[in-house]
């Protein structure tokens, strides 16, 4: 039951940009469906975690099969939760990010892993996995599908939008004075290897 | 970015530019000293929460992480 994707990717940039980055990705010109986003709670536990909950408003796209069943979804966005853990003496950020509404339609359950490679401490790996579920009698299949199919679609958005946002950071860190010509370099070649993807 | 909340938009930028620099020039270096945001965090937070509840949104009582429990088997 339910459609599960997995996939890993390597970037070049190192962990604490991606980091800054993380946190500053909206707007950007691929995100333009995330309608609001807030930090809603933030903590530094004793051990020097940091944990964070943001609450982000998505709007409600389903294809025009979907909205004809469901017309009443349409006046509501996707509410959605993100919570996230950073650890920085294992060079890690762990994300969990699920709708809290219009769950029973569909339920996408995400989860990222950004971790800074200890041998090469200029490339960070994301590791991203979805459950994609859906609760409708007669229709989980196509729903999933479907949601498979869009999740695949914003996870490419994802990562554009956090390209982005890294490249406007390394642009702003370029202007102050003694800046040397590394980060220039940096900016031309953020490459990415992608690892093949996985789904059952 | 806006706000959930429509008039916490300038409150939230304040905040989240303290946040910015507090998290890329102390937190990411090791520095444990205080977060200097708390205060602009609560007004911000104050605004927001008050949205939530006019707008109804569901998150009163979720569990931080609550889903990854679920997920641990698979």
């Amino acid at each position: 039951m339910g459609k599960y994707f997995f996939s890993e990717t390597d970037i070049k940039s190192a962990w604490e940009q991606v980091l800054a980055a993380f946190w500053q990705r909206y707007p950007n010109p691929y995100s333009t469906h995330v309608l609001t986003e807030d930090v809603l709670f933030r903590e530094v536990t004793p051990d020097n975690l940091l944990l964070s909950r943001r609450l982000l408003t998505k709007t409600s796209r389903l294809p025009r099969w979907a909205e004809r069943v469901f017309p009443g979804n349409l006046s509501r966005s996707v509410y959605i939760i993100e919570d996230s853990v950073v650890d920085l003496g294992n060079r890690s950020l762990t994300t969990l990010t699920w709708n809290v509404n219009h769950a029973k339609l569909m339920r996408v359950v995400e989860r990222c892993v950004f971790a800074g490679d200890q041998d090469r401490p200029v490339w960070t790996q994301i590791t991203r996995e979805a459950w994609i579920s859906s609760g409708v009698f007669g229709l989980s299949r196509p729903i999933q599908e479907f949601g498979l199919a869009r999740f695949r679609s914003n996870q490419v958005k994802a990562m554009k939008g956090l390209e982005h946002a890294l490249s406007n950071l390394q642009k702003a860190s370029a202007v102050c004075p003694g800046d040397s010509a590394e980060k220039h370099k940096n900016l031309n070649s953020a490459s990415k290897t992608q690892k093949p993807q996985q789904y059952i | 970015m806006n706000s959930v909340g429509e008039g916490c938009t300038e409150l939230k930028r304040e905040y989240d530019q303290c946040f910015n620099r507090w998290f890329a020039e102390k937190f990411l270096k090791g520095d444990r000293s205080a977060d200097p945001c708390s205060e602009l965090f609560h007004k911000y937070h104050t605004c927001v929460q008050k949205a939530i509840k006019e707008k109804d949104i569901p998150i009163e009582g979720v569990e931080f992480m609550g889903p990854n429990r679920e997920k641990a088997d698979s």
